[in-house]
C-alpha cells in the first residue's frame, strides 16, 4: 500500500458568490521517498491539494488515506494529533515563532509531542547543524535571513520524525540562490534518511531538481510524470 | 517553555505592554488609596461616635430600646462582665443606668440625660475622664455627679454647688436627690454637652429606686472591621432574655450616611475599572488579531487550540498581575504614610466632622482586604478579557489563516 492514497477527490469553495471548484477529482499516490513537486498555473489547486494533503482543510468528496489512516475518521483535536506526529509542514513564510531562537523553535514541536528536554535539545542541534545551522542556533528567527529561516522550518518540519514533509512554496520568499540551496539541502534529506518531500513551486529552476512532477490545471491532474 | 514563550510574547511589543500594565497599575494605586481612605474614615467616624456615648453595641432588655423605660431593665447579677470581655475583639464595657430627669439649681430647670456609671468601667469604654475640664472625676462610692458644660452654664452652677434632681424612678415612685456637682465635662457636640449628667450607679439605683438593674451595658470593641464576629462572639455569651443592638441600629443617620457614601465611591471605581478592562481588552485583541498567521501554523503544525488558549491566557495574566503587583507594592507605603499621618482637613469639608463632634481628618485603613480586593477585581478583569481569545479561537479556521 502507497504511503498517501487520495481517490476521487473534490474540493468546492462555497464561500463566494459563485462556487469555485478548486479540485476536481484528483486521484494520486505517493510511495515513501518520493521527491515531488506539484506545479501549475496560479489558481490551479496547488495549495488546496496540499491543505486536503496535510488535514488542514476538509475535502468536499473524495477519501485521503495516509499509512492506512482515513482523516475523515479523525476529529478535531485527533486530526491535529494526527499533524503533530505525522507530517511535517514548511510554509512560504512566518514559519517561526519569533520570540523563539532556532533551537527553540525546533525543540517547541517536540515539546507539543511529549519528548523529555535532554532528548529535544540533542535532536535539534543535530537537525540545525545537518541545515547547516549549527553555529546559528540561538540566533532569533529576526537575526536570520530568509533562506535560513527556511532552513530552520524544514529542522522543525523534520523534528518530529514524520512520515513525510509538505511544503507550499516554500522558495517563494527566497533569492534564486538561497531557492537553490533550500533545495540542496531537502535533495540530501531525502537522499540521506529517505525523507519523503511533497512541494508545490512555480519555479522552473525548482520544477526541475524534482523527480515527480505533478500538474494540476483547474484543479485537475493534467500530467504526472517521474522524471 | 509554554510560560516562557507566554512572557516573551508579552514584550514584542513593549510600549503597548506597558501601556497596558500602566494602566493597571495606576488604577490599583488609586482604587487602593480611595478605598482605604473612605473605609479608613469610615471607621474613624464609627470608632468615634461609639466611643462618644453609645459604644458598638449595646446590650438591653428586649423593650428598652424603643420604649426607654426603666421597667425595661437587665439584672446587674446576670450579666457576666469576665465572659464579655473575653469575648473577641471586645475591649471595654460599660454598665449604665440611664433616664431623662429634671436637673434644677436655684430658677433655672432644664431635662437632663442622667447616667449611672461605673466610673473605671466607664471610662475605659468613652474616655469620659478626658472630657473633665474642671473638679474631679468620680469614685464609685461618692454621692455627686459630673456636669456637662453646657448644662452646667444653662443652669449657673459651678464645682461644688448641689442640684435638686427630680424625676421618675421604678414602678413610677418618685426620684429625687440633692446632689453635689464634682466636676464639668465637655463634649464637642451640641446635644451632649447640653444635656449629660452622670453619677455613679450605686448612687444612681440609689435614687432611682431601681435596685440591682441596669439599662444597658455598652460595648466597644477594636474596630468595626470586627463588628459581626465580635457580633457573633457576644450573642453566645449574654443571656437568651437579653438583645444586643449594634451601632447601625443606635445610630441610623450615621448607618445610612456612610453607606450612601460607600456605594458612590464604589461606583467611581467601578467606572474606572470599566475603563481600565477595555483598556486591557483592546491590548489583547490586538495582540491576537496580529499574530492570526502564527497561530495558523502553529496550529497546522500540530499544536492543539486549547495549548495556544492557554498561552494567551497567560499573557494576560502577567500583564494583570504586572500591573496589580506593581500598583499593589506602590500603594503600600503611599497608604502606610498617610495612615500614621492622616490627611487633615480645612474648609466646607469640616462641617460634617463638626457635626460629628470629630477632627476633620481622613484617616486611612490598612485593611488588608483592601489590597486583595483590588488584586481580586484586577484577576476578573483579566478573566473577563480571556473571553475573546476564546470566542477567537472557537472560529479559528488554521487554513484560512494561513493563506490569509
Ligand atoms: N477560502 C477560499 N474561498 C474561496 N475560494 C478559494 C479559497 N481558497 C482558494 N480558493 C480558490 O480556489 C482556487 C484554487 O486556489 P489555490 O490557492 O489552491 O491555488 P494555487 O494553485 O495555490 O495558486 P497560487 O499559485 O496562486 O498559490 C482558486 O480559484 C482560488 O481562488
Ligand atoms: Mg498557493
Amino acid at each position: 500500500m502507497a504511503l498517501i492514497e487520495i481517490e476521487h477527490l473534490d474540493k468546492i469553495y462555497n464561500t463566494t458568490a459563485v462556487p469555485v471548484k478548486a479540485l476536481n477529482d484528483v486521484t494520486l499516490q505517493f510511495e515513501r521517498g518520493e521527491f515531488t513537486s506539484v506545479v501549475g498555473p496560479s489558481g490551479s489547486g496547488k495549495t488546496t491539494f496540499l491543505n486536503m494533503v496535510g488535514g488542514l482543510d476538509r475535502p468536499t468528496k473524495g477519501k485521503i488515506v495516509i499509512d492506512g489512516t482515513n482523516l475523515a475518521e479523525l476529529k478535531g483535536s485527533k486530526l491535529v494529533e494526527f499533524r503533530l506526529h505525522h507530517i511535517g509542514f514548511v510554509f512560504q513564510a512566518f514559519n517561526l515563532i519569533p520570540v523563539f531562537t532556532a533551537l527553540e523553535n525546533v525543540e517547541f514541536i517536540m515539546l507539543l509531542q511529549g519528548i523529555s528536554k535532554e532528548e529535544r535539545q540533542k535532536r535539534a542541534i543535530e537537525l540545525l547543524e545537518a541545515v547547516g545551522l549549527g553555529d546559528r542556533i540561538h540566533s532569533r528567527p529576526g537575526q536570520l535571513s530568509g533562506g535560513q529561516q527556511q532552513r530552520v522550518a524544514v529542522a522543525r518540519a523534520l523534528a518530529s520524525k514524520p512520515e513525510f514533509v509538505l511544503a507550499d512554496e516554500p522558495t517563494a520568499n527566497l533569492d534564486s540562490k538561497s531557492a537553490e540551496d533550500l533545495l540542496t539541502l531537502m535533495e540530501e534529506l531525502n537522499r540521506e534518511y529517505q525523507t519523503t518531500f511533497i512541494f508545490s513551486t512555480h519555479d522552473p529552476r525548482v520544477i526541475k531538481r524534482a523527480r515527480r512532477i505533478v500538474t494540476l490545471c483547474d484543479g485537475k491532474v493534467e500530467k504526472d510524470e517521474t522524471v | 517553555m509554554y510560560l516562557n514563550l507566554s512572557w516573551r510574547n508579552i514584550w514584542r511589543n513593549k510600549k503597548r505592554t506597558i501601556i497596558a500594565v500602566a494602566s493597571v497599575f495606576f488604577a490599583v494605586i488609586i482604587a487602593v488609596n480611595t478605598r482605604s481612605m473612605q473605609l479608613g474614615s469610615y471607621s474613624y467616624m464609627i470608632h468615634s461616635s461609639a466611643r462618644f456615648y453609645t459604644g458598638y453595641f449595646q446590650i438591653q432588655q428586649k423593650n428598652y430600646w424603643e420604649k426607654r423605660s426603666l421597667e425595661n431593665t437587665l439584672l446587674q447579677d446576670s450579666i457576666d462582665y469576665k465572659k464579655l470581655r473575653n469575648a473577641n475583639y471586645v475591649k471595654a464595657l460599660a454598665p449604665r443606668l440611664e433616664s431623662f430627669a429634671l436637673i434644677s439649681f436655684k430658677n433655672t430647670t432644664r431635662v437632663a440625660q442622667v447616667v449611672g456609671i461605673d466610673p473605671q468601667m466607664e471610662n475605659e469604654e468613652s474616655g469620659l475622664k478626658e472630657r473633665l475640664v474642671k473638679g474631679e472625676y468620680l469614685e464609685p462610692q461618692d454621692y455627686s455627679g459630673l456636669i456637662s458644660k453646657g448644662l452646667a452654664q444653662l443652669l449657673g452652677v459651678s464645682i461644688g454647688d448641689s442640684i435638686v434632681l427630680y424625676g421618675q424612678g421604678y414602678h413610677g415612685q418618685i426620684a429625687a436627690a440633692l446632689l453635689p456637682v464634682k466636676g464639668i465635662i465637655e463634649y464637642p457636640i451640641r446635644e451632649l454637652n447640653n444635656t449629660m449628667f452622670y453619677l455613679p450607679l450605686k448612687a444612681a439605683q440609689d435614687i432611682f429606686l431601681t435596685g440591682n438593674r441596669l439599662t444597658s451595658v455598652a460595648v466597644m470593641i477594636d474596630d468595626n472591621r470586627h463588628l459581626e464576629k465580635a457580633k457573633q462572639a457576644l450573642s453566645a455569651v449574654i443571656p437568651p432574655q437579653y438583645t444586643l443592638l449594634d451601632w447601625k441600629t443606635m445610630l441610623p443617620e450615621l448607618h445610612q450616611s456612610i453607606q450612601f457614601d460607600n456605594i458612590s465611591g464604589m461606583l467611581m471605581l467601578a467606572i474606572l475599572y470599566v475603563v481600565i478592562a477595555f483598556g486591557v481588552f483592546g491590548t489583547i485583541i490586538m495582540m491576537i488579531n496580529e499574530r492570526v498567521k502564527e497561530f495558523g501554523i502553529l496550529i497546522a503544525v500540530g499544536m492543539k487550540k486549547v495549548r495556544l488558549l492557554i498561552v494567551t491566557f497567560w499573557e494576560i495574566v502577567f500583564i494583570a498581575f504586572l500591573g496589580a503587583a506593581s500598583g499593589l507594592i506602590a500603594a503600600i507605603p503611599i497608604v502606610w504614610y498617610f495612615s500614621l499621618h492622616p490627611i487633615r482637613f480645612t474648609g466646607d469639608v469640616t462641617k460634617t466632622f463638626d457635626a460629628l463632634g470629630i477632627e476633620p481628618i481622613f484617616s486611612f485603613s490598612t485593611d488588608p482586604l483592601i489590597f486583595l480586593n483590588q488584586a481580586l477585581v484586577v484577576f476578573l478583569i483579566a478573566l473577563a478579557t480571556f473571553i475573546y481569545p476564546i470566542y477567537f479561537m472557537k472560529r479559528f479556521e488554521a487554513s484560512r489563516a494561513i493563506r490569509s
